[in-house]
């Protein structure tokens, strides 16, 4: 039996301010992982993820990212998602600055 | 003070319009991320978790304070008002935006400073020890030393293929304050017969295959020194491996050769080596060496001894900052970049300003940094401190607590690092807190604690009293401890103490470690590192596996409650 699909999100960071970027189903970029497009099959996956590399002006360094439904959309699975939807631990910077 | 002679304004100047018009390139589309990257590293600027990062080198540790100065512009124009002191001796600025960095790589080159990374297989830039030129104890400045092998490998053409990246790092003192065992070559600097020489260390290293360097030769007197480590590099580019990325670095081939095949290989290929030098590299010494030469000292000690006397918190500090100075009217103060809850080695802009004006004011204009991420006043006079201390500790700069358990060591980890697997930022904020609340540190007394946030170990954890080196296991942050690393004179890989902690039992471990230590130690002059040679692992592996609340059974424990 083939393993489930984890969904995907495809995230990378922007060239010109190196901050973190996902990318939605309109094939524009979003700052916010729950507005990324969840991505629930492995050829989909693929296909994306060809297109971000395609953006090289816009996006550095794009690659899939484990994913899961949440209320408000898409949310991160392992820690280090997690952290880059947010910034460091140490000080109120990145996105959570406000 | 020394400046780089070829790092002069106009190559910089040059390199730096040549990176302007390659960042234009790239943003443009005329260059591919792939084309790009190598030419960003190449000036020091990385992608991280959420932003560029601009790391600038600070050779040998050393800054003006007009550099210092500069600094904190940079961090105010194009970063955000502070900036990281790192275990490399570097300042990494966290938060550049792509097209800002040509701009500050121009406002460095002002102040004669730059962002070029040494990079590739060669011999990278060589380190000495942050109080060179001015310990009580030092046998002789290292940096002249260091500064004649840095020019003497530079471009040498037999050593730009080199099996694996070269590091070398001297001290002049007995003391070892560069971890000189943890390095490719280590250097330490010893007097025979009056005669200056090294004793040469080969195959150190931390990262993945952390391994102490083994002493090649007790004594190569100077005028030998350059032939002799051209034979021990030209000995490790044939022997050294090209088959695999981590088992090419020197500790490899020592380890697999073994120290007395090197030796053997080292000296036959000396000779040869040594009837080539001239004397030109002696010549080219004294000069370095006069450029290194010590500020005017100014001597007496105004009221410094009435005020040591009179009050204790001035006393605490003095007692805890200051080492030794080689002139006695003199101290070298350590200024903390830890203090409690503090994030170790980041400095705002406010207080570079401060520190740099402290240094020209009192302190003959020299800052260094150190790989414990802290900032000296090398050149000190006694008279001084306490004004020094008074603006200090208005500025949040006045922890005394250098060597004890808050003046942690570690690394960006994962709140910054691309290639961290667990962060370690929080970890020693948190442990530094911890010790303050307890008011323990001090009776503790000397200890190094050192965290790292992946198996790279630029958190030197491997030589930490106790290390932690932070995992990913299974998805969730897990923190392995090591006990009883020295990166002292008689440097040694810490063990790994048994398995690792959660985030949030991390701390409590290191408080049972700490308390364990206190209850067995002979009294209190027996320090932590003392105390585990004698006892070994088994009581402080007591304290941290409790058999009652094993970190295992708590786990399960847990479970069976959520059950
Ligand atoms: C973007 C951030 C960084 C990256 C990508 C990075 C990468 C690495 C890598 C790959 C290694 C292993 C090299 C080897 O063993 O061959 C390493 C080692 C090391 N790094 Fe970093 N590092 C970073 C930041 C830092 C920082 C901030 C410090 C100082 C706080 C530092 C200090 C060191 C040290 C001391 C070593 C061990 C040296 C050795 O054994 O050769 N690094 N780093
Ligand atoms: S030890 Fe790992 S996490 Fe820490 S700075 Fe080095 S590469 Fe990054």
């Amino acid at each position: 039996m083939p393993r489930p699909f984890t969904p995907k999100v495809v995230t990378a960071n922007a060239l010109l301010e190196g901050d973190v970027i996902y990318l939605t189903t309109q094939g524009h970029w979003t700052r916010n992982h729950n507005e990324a497009d969840l991505i629930e099959d492995p050829a989909t996956a693929e296909i994306r993820l060809l297109e971000a590399q395609a953006l090289a002006h816009e996006a550095v360094g794009p690659y899939l990212a484990d994913a899961t439904p949440g209320k408000d959309g898409p949310e991160p699975i392992h820690f280090r998602e997690a952290f880059r939807t947010r910034g460091p631990s140490n000080y109120v910077h990145g996105k959570q600055e406000p | 003070m020394y400046a780089y002679s070829d790092f002069d304004r106009d190559f910089l100047a040059e390199r730096n319009a040549q990176f302007r018009a390659q960042v234009e390139r790239r943003i443009d589309g005329a260059l591919t991320e792939d084309e790009f990257k190598p030419l960003r590293l190449m000036n020091g600027l990385y992608l991280q978790l959420h932003a560029y990062m601009l790391r600038v080198a600070i050779p040998y540790g050393t800054l003006s304070g007009g550099q210092m100065r500069q600094l904190a512009m940079i961090a105010d124009r194009w970063d955000k008002g502070y900036g990281h002191f790192t275990t490399r001796q570097n300042i990494q600025y966290n938060w550049p935006a792509l097209r800002d960095v040509p701009d500050m790589l121009d406002a460095l080159g002002e102040v004669g400073m730059h962002a070029i990374q040494t990079s590739g297989n060669t011999i990278r830039n060589v380190t000495a020890d942050h109080f060179a030129g001015a310990a009580a104890e030092e046998v002789a400045d290292p940096r002249p030393v260091a500064e004649l092998i840095r020019q003497w490998s530079t471009d040498h053409p037999e050593f730009q293929f080199l099996p694996r990246k070269f590091k070398v790092a001297v001290t002049g003192s007995a003391q070892d304050r560069a971890v000189t065992a943890a390095h490719d070559i280590g250097l330490r600097l010893v007097l025979r017969d009056s005669q200056l020489g090294a004793t040469v260390l080969v195959g150190g290293g931390l990262g993945r295959t952390p391994m102490i360097g083994k002493v090649l030769t007790d004594f190569v007197a100077l005028p030998d020194l350059l032939p002799y480590l051209e034979a021990v590099v030209a000995v490790y580019n044939l022997l050294g491996r090209r088959d695999n990325k981590y088992k090419a670095r020197i500790k490899i081939t020592v380890h697999e050769n073994g120290i007395d095949e090197i030796r053997r290989l080292v000296d036959a290929e000396f000779v040869p080596r040594r009837a080539a030098f001239n004397g030109a590299d002696m010549a080219l010494y004294t000069k370095i060496a006069a450029d290194f030469a010590a500020p005017d000292f100014i001597t007496g000690t105004g009221d410094f001894a009435a005020h040591y006397a009179d009050d204790p918190i001035f006393r605490s500090f003095i007692d805890t900052n200051v080492a030794p100075h080689r002139h006695p009217d003199y101290a070298i103060l350590t200024v903390s970049l830890k203090a409690h809850g503090a994030t170790p080695g980041d400095a705002s802009s406010d207080q570079m300003r401060l520190l740099a004006e402290l240094a020209e004011t009192y302190a003959h204009d020299e800052l260094r940094i150190s790989h414990e991420q802290n900032v000296i006043l090398p050149h000190l006079p006694k008279r001084h401190l306490r004004t020094v201390f008074d603006a200090l500790s208005d500025a949040g700069l006045g922890t005394a607590n250098i060597g004890l358990a808050s003046d942690i060591i570690a690394c960006p980890g994962m709140d910054y690092c691309a290639l961290a697997t667990a962060r370690s930022i929080p970890v020693a904020q948190e442990i530094a807190v911890r010790f303050e609340e307890l008011k323990l540190e001090h009776e503790v007394g000397p200890l190094k604690i050192k965290i790292s946030g992946c198996i790279n170990a630029c958190g030197h954890h491997h030589v930490g009293h106790i290390g932690i080196l932070g995992l990913d296991r299974a998805g969730v942050e897990n923190y392995q401890i090591t006990l009883g690393g020295d990166g002292g004179p008689d440097a040694v890989i810490g063990e790994r103490a048994g398995p690792g902690f959660a985030y949030d039992e991390v701390v409590d471990a290191i408080e049972r470690l700490v308390r364990a230590y206190l209850d067995i130690r002979e009294n209190a002059q027996e320090t932590f590192l003392d105390t585990y040679k004698r006892t070994g692992a088994a009581p402080f592996k007591a304290a941290l596996y409790p058999e009652t609340a094993s970190p295992r059974t708590n786990q399960q424990a847990d479970k069976a409650h959520a059950a």
